[in-house]
């Protein structure tokens, strides 16, 4: 540390106001870019360690010190998608699927009109409802738990996927009209009233100027709700069982140690995770608008 | 929640023709009326949808916290009072889970915020691959939250062959020694453990918001400061870090507001045990297995009048951000 902060103010002080420091440039670069890849490395470790191990058997998965090289084998798997943990995962995939897929399409239907209300043809006080939106994703789940459950229990729909359904979409709702706004506001709103005017020039306007726009958006948005939907695990714990379990819910089997499972455990954690994965790859460009609910491009 | 009053106070003090609305019909009341719902009609589906999904239950859990109900004695349902709020605020498990959830939120929160901090202005320069290091560290934040607990458990803390340990074991071998430490992690250090495993799944978020705010700033006039003379501390310390710290707010609400939620990890590496347990964790418990619906009512209104708190100020520093934006 010291040295590090010791070697850098050195060439400041020798420097006189307009001399351009260029010869210490490279040098401190490429350490730094060095550091860069080191912490990014350190980072990722685990995930590698993880992807490492779901491709080893039980017996190499479990070795002190690790064992790197081990032969490679898919043993992991097979018992994942078997009947490693007593029941097979498939249910719960599919369900995470339904609940994931089916909130983000509700979503979109609910929060692209909604963001046009908000931008294109603005409702007066429209940053208020904007707050409004944002606060309730603020509001932790945990405190409306209860009510929830028991409307659940009331209602029949306890283990039933369209309750996580509904609970998903009122989840990523506000994410989505703040992201679907932002996008939106980029329209030129005066191309689309001239395309107006002359009725023939409005399909040739959606195409060429607004779904360029908006299209990406809608990409982006998608990806993150889904997201969202998918890693869900309190809401899916509390309000389904063995039938509308999501995948998450699944993964709670392997809370507690069973003997040689460490092999298995990687390989549910990796397929589970995938999706997520793919889909936050895909989004990269656009996650921290959405993490940051819009505020930040 | 403040910041939407004032807004709206504002507005609401404005002349009542609407000067900003660009097409506005001429103003016959019945016919202005009808344009305005005909504005409003697309935002209801939603809006509607969103008050009756997550406001109705809030207001639910604000009464049930008034009232004696556990699953397991229907019979003794009945008015409270604060009984349940004396309870919450006296019982030693739920002070416990309290101060959990606070040290939990303090630490994660800042811990990540200064690595994202450091990594981000890492990631701001040039250098080889720099792309390729952006993607790696983006990587811990896309496991699903659950999967990421059980590998720090399984396969990174266990104290038999968890990585750590082998790699502590790999090391002491290198040097010809056979006694390498071996800490059972999540038994020495539970709540340690636990923020490590969150430390790791919200620095990558910390760095993305605070790599956005980096790459935003205004460089001709950081040149202009360089050419200058300045030098890159003072730079940083007059120029980069005023500029950040909206976003360093912003970065360290919105991850305060996720984690006062935190249940997945907690759950997951010790199940709420060895202290760990936090305040959802502990409403969880209290509603789920112990079926005492009063005290965890009022226990989930403490967490919502603490994230309310914490939620005024997200909301206010979002609101800034927000206003910039729309006035560029």
């Amino acid at each position: 540390m010291s040295s590090v902060t010791d070697v850098a103010p050195v060439p400041a002080t020798r420097t006189p106001e307009g001399t351009p420091r260029r010869p210490r440039k490279p040098r401190s670069g490429a350490l730094l870019g060095l550091l860069a890849w080191l912490i990014g490395f350190l980072f990722v470790v685990p995930v590698l360690w993880m992807v490492l191990t779901s491709f080893h058997s039980e017996e190499d998965a479990a070795t002190n010190p690790p064992s790197l090289f081990a032969p490679l084998t898919t043993e992991g798997y097979q018992s994942f998608f078997g009947v490693g943990a007593g029941t097979s995962p498939w249910p719960a995939l599919a369900n995470s699927l339904t609940a994931s897929v089916v909130s983000t399409i509700i979503v979109l239907l609910l929060a692209i009109p909604a963001a046009y209300a908000l931008s294109i043809k603005p409702v007066r006080k429209w940053t208020d409802v904007m707050f409004f939106f944002l606060s309730t994703r603020m509001l932790p789940i945990v405190a409306g738990l209860l009510p929830i459950y028991l409307f659940a229990q009331w209602s029949g729909l306890l283990d039933n996927i369209w309750l996580l359904i509904v609970l998903y979409t009122a989840m990523n709702l506000p994410i989505a009209v703040w992201m679907m706004r932002s996008f939106l506001a980029e329209v030129p709103v005066e191309i689309l009233e001239a395309a107006s005017m002359d009725g023939a020039g409005l399909l040739l306007t959606l195409r060429s100027v607004v779904a360029p726009i908006v299209l990406p958006g809608i990409a982006a948005t998608s990806l993150i709700c889904f997201i969202f939907s998918w890693n869900e695990l309190l809401l899916a714990r509390t309000l389904t069982g063995t039938v509308a379990g999501t995948a998450p819910v699944y993964l709670t089997g392997f809370v507690t140690s069973q003997g040689l499972f460490l092999a298995q455990v990687c390989a549910a954690s990796f397929v589970v995770s995938l999706p997520v994965l793919i889909a936050g790859f895909a989004a990269q460009d656009k996650l921290v608008q959405g993490l940051s609910l819009g505020a930040v491009k | 929640m403040s910041t939407t009053l004032e807004t709206g106070r504002g507005r609401g003090q404005q002349p009542p023709a609407p000067p900003p609305a660009p097409p506005s019909p001429p103003s016959g009341g019945a016919l202005r009326r009808s344009a305005d719902w005909a504005r409003r009609a697309p935002l209801l589906p939603a809006l509607v949808f969103t008050i009756v999904v997550t406001q109705l239950p809030f207001v639910v859990t604000l009464i049930v916290s008034f009232m004696d109900w556990n699953a397991y004695y229907p019979d003794e349902r009945g008015f409270a009072g604060f009984g349940n709020y004396a309870s919450v605020l006296t019982d030693v498990n739920m002070r416990r889970a309290i101060l959990v959830t606070v040290i939990l939120t303090a630490v994660v929160v800042l811990v990540s915020l200064l690595l994202g901090m450091g990594i981000a202005l890492l990631l701001d320069r040039q250098f080889r691959g720099r792309g390729v290091v952006r993607t790696m560290m983006i990587t811990p934040f896309l496991i699903v939250p659950v999967a990421a607990a059980l590998l720090w458990k399984h396969a990174l803390f266990n104290p038999e062959y968890g990585l750590l340990n082998g790699t502590l074991t790999a090391i002491w071998r290198l040097f010809g020694s056979d006694d390498a430490p071996q800490p059972d992690w999540i038994t020495m250090a539970p709540l340690i453990s636990v923020e490590v495993a969150l430390i790791w799944q919200w620095t990558p978020f910390m760095m993305l918001i605070l790599l956005a705010g980096l790459q935003s700033r205004p460089l001709d006039v950081i040149e202009a400061a360089r050419i200058d003379g300045a030098s890159a501390w003072q730079i940083f310390r007059y120029m980069t870090f005023p500029h950040l710290r909206r976003y360093l707010e912003l970065g360290g609400l919105l991850g305060a507001i996720y984690i006062v939620q935190n249940f997945d990890a907690v759950f997951t590496i010790t199940s709420g045990g060895l202290g760990t347990a936090n305040l959802p964790y502990v409403i969880y418990q209290t509603f789920y297995q112990a079926h005492d619906y009063g005290r965890a009512s009022a226990a989930g209104v403490v967490v919502v009048i603490g994230t309310i708190v914490i939620a005024t100020l997200a909301l206010r520093t979002v609101s800034t951000l927000f206003q910039e934006e729309n006035a560029r």
